[in-house]
């Protein structure tokens, strides 16, 4: 890629949206994703109990089990919001992007 | 404290290496269904390699399936290097004899695949060729950076591989009734055919055959198990507590001090995000977006088996624990309690035969070893890759090499690695390796993760600051883990570990970082300058994949 390559997408408005998008979406999702994951394992390092509270009284399940399963849902559905997203509206961008520098 | 980590480090034993298979292990009967269901796998994949063969023309065929995976494909195949043997095992026995902590172990192996897809996956597959050492060496100097990549590269490599030809040979001398040595030659063999002759195009499709069996049945264990109480967890739970305490049901000695708990996630978290054959199926697809659909699928695929091997624990629980027909009456008379046969990572194998009888065991073994099969596979071409593409081609000869030829090197890469496979298994089988696949992911995590992460995302970057940086997150990383609880205290037998930890990652990566930074700031030379100025360039292509490597022709 020579210097007047770089330049011209470099100033791209599409460009720029896309990477500050980007950038900002993933950001967000991964500080979720490790906010969720040290927040559980923390709990356990620190207060193990707090998950071995039964679900009802008379019940033997514990709300650590949801709570378990749930991580686990949410580390799946994070992957799915940002594929989502990605198809579409990143690709979207990028393909300007490409569509761009083939017409000049 | 102690109990902690005696505990963590069990785990990732049982994990890794299904070394928590019992003490003196006593060869089984021949077990004919099982070995009917085998050599048809076999047969199978012979078959599939031979088709492979005949597509696998050059360099790029041979180390990335000609690019042409599609992202669910890769997705499956990703989630079957992730799912091994090991892994089903140890994570089903841990959940049988532990319960709750067994799925805490779980989701720390699952965590991390969000964070791969939103900040590796698509820059990874938009700079890289063949390895990762082609994105860390992309603006910076391909010798000392590729010497780098490749020896972490080989280090995870062997150190995984010792771990799962040890596991494997036991596991098979259980379940098939074969001797340790003749199963670690077959194991070696059949990994070299796969590998030599098919490339990536067969070890991909092996490793999709092997995950879409283990899924199923371990789906139908998960369903068996379930439909017994009407499909109520409650129901299950209860029962199970009656068996085994109600403590089962609670977070027990898994994680309980702060420093253990992020080491291990950091481990986990990087450790995965930096292991090379992991990585190295990102160049099997096509562009970014099948990559990213790729870490979509991966992440469900292997999300789901942790909640059926949950599920199959609490099975074994009800369904094994106790049985007479499942207990090791030796042991028994030894220790007391009610020991299963082959120790807990048996207790799916022996849950399989419960819901499904001899035929059903067969299947499950078989797939047991299918598993074993497709994963050292995989590894045994991520290594021969890093031999062949990134120390021979580009170090060696500085690229000017033609791709029948690197093809050629890696195949002999392939059958010196098969060896090594072979002879390391042998001499370690009566060896304690509890430390190797800790070893494997302090690496990955500490010399691999950082370089190749700083080179896509940081500017300052710049040789010297990478080498220097990486090679001292190396150098902590084995120096902590030899001076720590496993092999300075169990194995060299002193009385006190001098570090106190059994993951070292929180230390070793944090040392890597820092020495990045530091000897990349403080480099004022010419080369340092050009490498800072090359990154603009370098990021728009990993952002929007222009000038990326595309899917070969055919």
């Amino acid at each position: 890629m020579n210097k007047e390559l770089v330049e011209k997408i470099k100033n791209n408005p599409d460009y720029k949206a896309l990477v500050s998008r980007r950038s900002s979406f993933a950001i967000k999702l991964s500080v979720a994703m490790l906010v969720v994951y040290f927040t559980f394992i923390l709990t356990i390092a620190f207060n193990p109990s707090a998950l071995g509270t039964p679900l009802s009284a008379d019940s033997v399940t514990t709300i650590g089990i949801p709570i378990g399963i749930a991580v686990i849902i949410f580390a799946f559905v994070l992957t799915g919001i940002y594929t989502k997203r990605a198809n579409s509206e990143f690709d979207d961008l990028n393909n300007k992007i490409k569509d761009a520098l083939k017409e000049q | 404290m102690n109990r902690i980590f005696t505990f963590l480090i069990l785990g990732t034993i049982a994990v890794f290496a299904s070394g928590a298979i019992g003490g003196e292990i006593q060869k089984q009967a021949l077990n004919v269904s099982a070995i009917v269901m085998f050599l048809l796998f076999v047969g199978g994949t012979l078959g599939i390699t031979y088709w492979a063969a005949k597509r696998t023309k050059s360099a790029k065929d041979f180390y990335t399936a000609g690019g042409g995976i599609t992202g669910f494909q890769n997705g499956m195949a990703i989630a079957g290097d992730y799912m091994s043997a090991a892994s089903f095992l140890g994570i089903s026995g841990l959940v049988y004899a532990k319960g709750y902590d067994g799925l805490i172990y779980s989701i720390g192996f699952l965590v991390g695949w969000p964070i791969i897809l939103f900040m590796i996956a698509e820059p990874l597959r938009n700079l890289g060729k063949y390895t990762f050492a082609d994105v860390a060496s992309y603006r910076l100097r391909q010798t000392p950076i590729r010497i780098l990549a490749a020896s972490g590269s080989i280090a995870t490599v062997i150190l995984y591989l010792i771990a799962q030809m040890v596991g494997s040979g036991k596991l098979i001398q259980l379940l098939f009734g074969l001797q340790y040595e003749v199963a670690v030659i077959l194991v070696g063999v059949l990994m070299v055919l796969y590998v030599t002759f098919g490339g990536m195009l067969a070890t991909t499709w092996v490793q999709i055959i092997k995950a879409f069996l283990l899924l199923s049945g371990a789906t139908f264990m998960a369903v068996a198990v379930m439909a017994h109480y009407d499909f109520s967890f409650g129901a299950l739970f209860s029962h199970a507590t009656e068996l085994k305490g109600i403590e089962i049901m609670s977070p027990g000695g898994l994680v309980s001090d702060p420093i253990s708990a992020i080491s291990l996630a950091v481990a986990l978290m990087f450790g995965t995000a930096g292991l090379p054959h992991i990585l190295m199926r990102f160049f099997t697809v096509s562009d970014a977006r099948e990559a990213r659909k790729s870490v979509f699928y991966a992440t469900g695929f292997i999300g789901y088996f942790y909640i059926l091997t949950f599920i199959i624990g609490f099975g074994a629980i009800v369904m094994v624990l106790g049985k007479p027909e499942y207990l090791d009456m030796a042991k028994q008379a030894i220790e007391g309690g009610t020991p299963i046969l082959g120790g807990n990572n048996m207790a799916a194998i022996h849950l399989s035969h419960a819901v499904g009888g001899d035929f059903f065991l067969g299947f499950i073994s078989a797939v047991a070893f299918a598993t074993i099969l497709a994963v050292v596979s995989g590894l045994t071409l991520a290594g021969a890759s890093a031999i062949s593409h990134d120390l021979y081609a580009s170090v060696l000869k500085k690229g000017n090499v033609d791709s029948i030829k690197e093809m050629k090197v890696s195949k002999i890469a392939t059958i010196a690695l098969g060896i090594i496979a072979i002879v390391m298994g042998i001499m370690f089988e009566k060896q304690n390796i509890a430390f190797v696949v800790g070893l494997a992911f302090a690496i990955a995590a500490s010399a691999n993760f950082p370089i190749l992460f700083l080179s896509m995302y940081w500017r300052k970057l710049t040789t010297r600051g990478a080498v220097i940086g990486g090679s001292l997150g190396l150098a902590t990383a084995i120096l902590l883990v030899i001076l720590g609880p496993i092999v300075w205290v169990q194995i060299l037998g002193n009385a006190e570990a001098i570090f106190p930890y059994k993951y070292p990652a929180l230390f070793s990566v944090t040392v890597a970082f820092i020495g990045i930074w530091f000897f990349s700031i403080t480099d004022s030379s010419h080369d340092a300058q050009k490498e800072i100025e090359a990154f603009e360039a370098q990021y728009i292509r990993s952002q929007t994949g222009i000038g990326a490597e595309g899917a070969s022709e055919h």
